[in-house]
């Protein structure tokens, strides 16, 4: 382990602290990993975005893309927070305080945008009937963590703000203990020194990835961008899927083995032999 | 050259009387389900009309089908692959419910429940999407019949169309000229769009018959297939979260039935067959820059199956020899290519439908007739589709872009067949030069009028069976036994019964008989998550389901003669 030069600071690491920063981020990966494992292979039929469109558009269409480029912007965010050490920043000559300015500008315009967006999709989900109608015990619950991670993330940046210089600085507890924890080596005691507002975004962010893989967030970890360089017409033929996966609703067996030669291990949405169309469109 | 099989269907709109059955077996078929409710895989649209949805024809609004970018490059209409996936959080362009409508039912039980009064009492409309009383303002099929034409004519696409560019100001005399029917399906496209816009790549076209299918486990609900559609037919399942198409009947035509809308069409209007097409060729094809030569374009794509090189090459792609047979015989080869009497729908939206029109003559004749013409003689015919420029326009603008000769020549065929079928059967002998003014000859004419008026059974629909020896991987018994859990696991849907993967009907039989076997009790709830199998009823006991709940048994309601109480809200409405 790696102890910051605040460790003399803090109170010495709890069990609570082994449980909530050292235990609980691996099993949450478990169930994360192994339940979006589990509901590819068994529930692909429920693995989607549940779109409400058709019954609502007007609030959707500002709403939706509001939360969800929000959402990716945050997400952009997280990742130069935690994953880039603060080392590499200063290396390239950005100041802290930049850096600062930077990430509660950026990340609070992020924030708000998400938050604005999820609570104009729930007033949309509770004030419109058919959408209302749709909405699953599973839909409110996620809404619940979802709406409380943001909450306390925003919380996290507003806090630093009216903090000042004197807030904290993440980039010294929250990060590195999120790098250590992908080499197995949690560096529990960078965490327990971060301020309770840190720990609850983090503990609701874990609750929020153990219950992804089982609510209507699922669509997300199949964004299609794939789209961008698949072929426009898709082929399939039964015959050749057939080794691939048995049970797919498919086509007719009609075609002999010189159709089907040697291309058992192609995707199912790879052309077959119409290449020309494929690239000039693409 | 690729030679590609293709299942394509002709309609012979002349003998639609609109009496929507393709639309209600259809629907019983497929669409019976919850979050189907406003979905039709066929409906029949009276035209002129604004169609279902309403006004889908608009690509200005709805942003379907294909367009020819400044390079000349076929593109999508409603964007590029960037642009879609940047608009995927909130598909720009989507009909809604209301441009669809808001499937109801009605409230029967009052009917059979309301306590004795003086008023009858009403069985009031309820929305089948919220449950609340719901008001009906349109529906499928709202402006049958021209029902309402008065107040929405001008709303259709084409007719606007049609105005704009006469540019004289017809007041709406198209309910007094004419009006048709227009049964529509899938159009199976050879250059599909609604495919080319899905981002998960979940919908395909089968390599074996061209059906175009929604990949149920692959659909992640991106909506962007609706919109690309320009025909609409598309549908989101608001329920699953999935799109659903009309599937061509596959596991009929797979064992060689015609599809259910054929079968039980009541005019027997409907054709299918097989099409050979050059899948190398498609694409260029439908990047014809003249809109009025995509017709020609389509013409060219398809194959002719009495072709020795053509035969050849569907050999050599591993087309089995009795496909091939079936090709050559197929009825909308005939239709569409060797008398040209069948047009695509919409050529100009550069898909390639695979779903072709005979153009209706009835509009003239009935006028004809009306005004005390003889409608069967040759001369008055072609003398009329000349004169009536409304129908022939309108006509063009469904099914050439707009190219009004080329309808013209099809109705003049169509006229032509009918006034030398009449000198044959009045016991004339035949007269030749009605044949020759529409470039036919007496033969080939004779043998129209065999397909397109006798119209036997097994001429109206060639469909090549999917092959014996692969027979096992069909459908249902291929999966059957790699079922996960085979016979032994059910009731895996921890989210709901739209989640997992759906039981096949042999798994869950084999479950349901061997419950009944062992368990000793009628079978209930349990087995079939509160469905009810008729196949597995041995009579014993009632089912859960099996029949309707008794009411409580409060006070016993004034008794009406007559009429059993528990069955009445099926039957008993007006």
């Amino acid at each position: 382990m790696n102890p910051s030069p605040e460790d003399t600071a803090v109170p010495a690491i709890t069990a609570l602290d082994i449980l909530l920063w050292g235990a609980l981020p691996y099993v949450m990966m478990v169930v994360l990993v192994g339940g979006l494992v589990w509901r590819y292979k068994y529930d692909q039929f429920g693995w989607t975005t549940r779109s409400s469109q058709l019954y609502e558009s007007r609030l959707l269409r500002i709403a939706s893309p509001l939360f969800h480029f929000g959402l990716l912007a945050v997400i952009a965010g997280h990742f130069f927070g935690l994953v880039i050490p603060m080392a590499w920043t200063q290396a390239v000559g950005m100041s802290q305080e930049f850096y600062h300015l930077n990430a509660l500008l950026v990340g609070g315009v992020a924030g708000v945008g998400t938050l604005g967006g999820i609570l104009l999709l729930i007033y949309r989900r509770r004030t419109t009937g058919p959408v209302f109608m749709a909405t699953t015990k599973n839909d409110k619950t996620m809404y619940v963590v979802l709406t409380a991670a943001i909450v306390f993330g925003l919380w996290t940046t507003l806090a630093s703000v009216f903090e000042g210089e004197h807030g904290h600085n993440y980039r010294e507890t929250v990060a590195p203990w999120f790098r250590s924890l992908f080499i197995f080596q949690p560096d529990i005691a960078a965490m327990a020194a971060a301020p309770f507002s840190f720990h609850l975004h983090t503990l609701v962010g874990m609750a929020l990835f153990v219950i992804w893989p089982f609510t209507r967030l699922v669509h997300a970890f199949t964004a299609p961008l794939h789209y961008l360089f698949r072929p426009y017409i898709v082929y399939r033929s039964r015959d050749r899927d057939r080794d691939r996966d048995r049970d797919r609703t498919g086509s007719r067996a009609g075609a002999s083995p010189a159709r089907t030669s040697g291309t058992a291990a192609r995707r199912g949405w790879s052309a077959v032999g119409t290449r020309d169309r494929d690239t000039r469109n693409r | 050259m690729r030679v590609m099989a293709q299942m394509g269907m002709v309609m012979n709109l002349d003998k639609c009387i609109g009496c929507h059955t393709c639309s209600v077996t259809c629907k019983q078929a497929w669409t019976n389900r919850a979050g189907t409710e406003y979905v039709w895989f066929n409906n029949v649209e009276t035209r002129p009309g604004q169609g279902y949805p309403r006004r889908y024809e608009d690509q200005e609004k709805w942003q379907g089908g294909w367009e020819l970018n400044k390079r000349g490059k076929l593109v999508l209409k409603a964007g590029g692959r960037v642009k879609k996936l940047l608009g995927i959080f909130a598909s720009p362009v989507q009909p809604e419910l209301k441009d669809y409508y808001e499937p109801w039912t009605y409230d029967y039980k009052t009917l059979v429940d309301a306590p004795l009064g003086d008023d009858f009492p009403v069985a009031r409309p309820k929305s089948l999407i919220t449950g609340e009383d719901t008001k009906i303002t349109w529906s499928a099929n709202w402006d049958d019949d021209l029902g309402g034409s008065t107040e929405y004519g001008h709303l259709d696409p084409i007719v606007e169309k049609v105005r704009r560019e006469s540019e004289d100001k017809i007041k709406f005399a198209y309910e007094q000229t004419f009006m048709f029917y227009l049964p529509r399906i899938c159009e199976h496209c050879l250059n599909p769009s609604c495919m080319a816009s899905c981002p998960s790549g979940a919908i395909y076209k089968r390599v074996e018959d061209g059906i175009v299918l929604v990949d149920q486990d692959k659909c992640r609900g991106w909506r962007q297939c609706v919109t690309g559609c320009p025909y609409k037919k598309i549908y989101f399942n608001h329920k699953t979260g999935k799109a659903e198409k009309c599937t061509f009947c596959y596991p009929r035509v797979e064992v060689g039935l015609p599809t259910v809308c054929s079968e039980t069409c009541v005019g027997r209007l409907r054709y299918l067959g097989l099409f050979l097409y050059d899948a190398d060729a498609v694409t260029a094809a439908a990047s014809v820059t003249d809109p009025q030569e995509l017709y020609d374009a389509q013409m060219d794509v398809l194959l002719d199956p009495n072709d020795p090189a053509v035969q050849a090459e569907a050999r050599a792609e591993g087309i089995p020899e009795d496909w091939i047979d079936a090709a050559r015989r197929s009825p909308v080869y005939a239709l569409a290519k060797v008398y040209k009497v069948a047009l695509p729908l919409h050529p100009e939206y550069r898909t390639m439908p695979m779903v072709w029109y005979v153009p209706p003559l009835s509009p003239v004749v009935d006028l004809l007739r009306d005004q005390g013409h003889d409608g069967e003689d040759a001369g008055n015919l072609f003398g009329a589709i000349d004169a009536l420029r409304i129908p022939v326009e309108y006509l063009a603008e469904l099914f050439t872009a707009g190219d009004a000769d080329r309808v013209t020549a099809v109705l003049k065929k169509l006229a032509a067949m009918r006034s030398y079928m009449r000198g044959i059967s009045m016991g004339n002998d035949p007269d030749d030069s009605i044949p020759e003014a529409v470039g036919m000859d007496g033969q080939t004419m004779y043998e129209m009028y065999r397909l397109m008026a006798i119209a036997k059974y097994e001429e109206r629909y060639v469909i090549p069976k999917a092959h014996v020896e692969q027979a096992h991987d069909l459908e249902e018994m291929g999966c059957s036994l790699d079922f996960d859990g085979g016979p032994g696991m059910q009731d895996s849907s921890p989210f709901g019964e739209a989640s997992g993967k759906p039981v096949p009907v042999a798994v869950e039989t084999f479950n349901a008989l061997r419950d009944r076997q062992t368990s000793g009790s009628a079978p209930g709830e349990t087995t079939l998550r509160g469905r009810v199998n008729l196949l597995n009823w041995d009579g014993t006991g009632a089912p859960d389901g099996l029949f309707p709940e008794k009411p409580l048994p409060v006070k016993p309601p004034p008794v009406k003669p007559g009429g059993p109480a528990e069955t009445a809200p099926a039957g008993g409405q007006p």
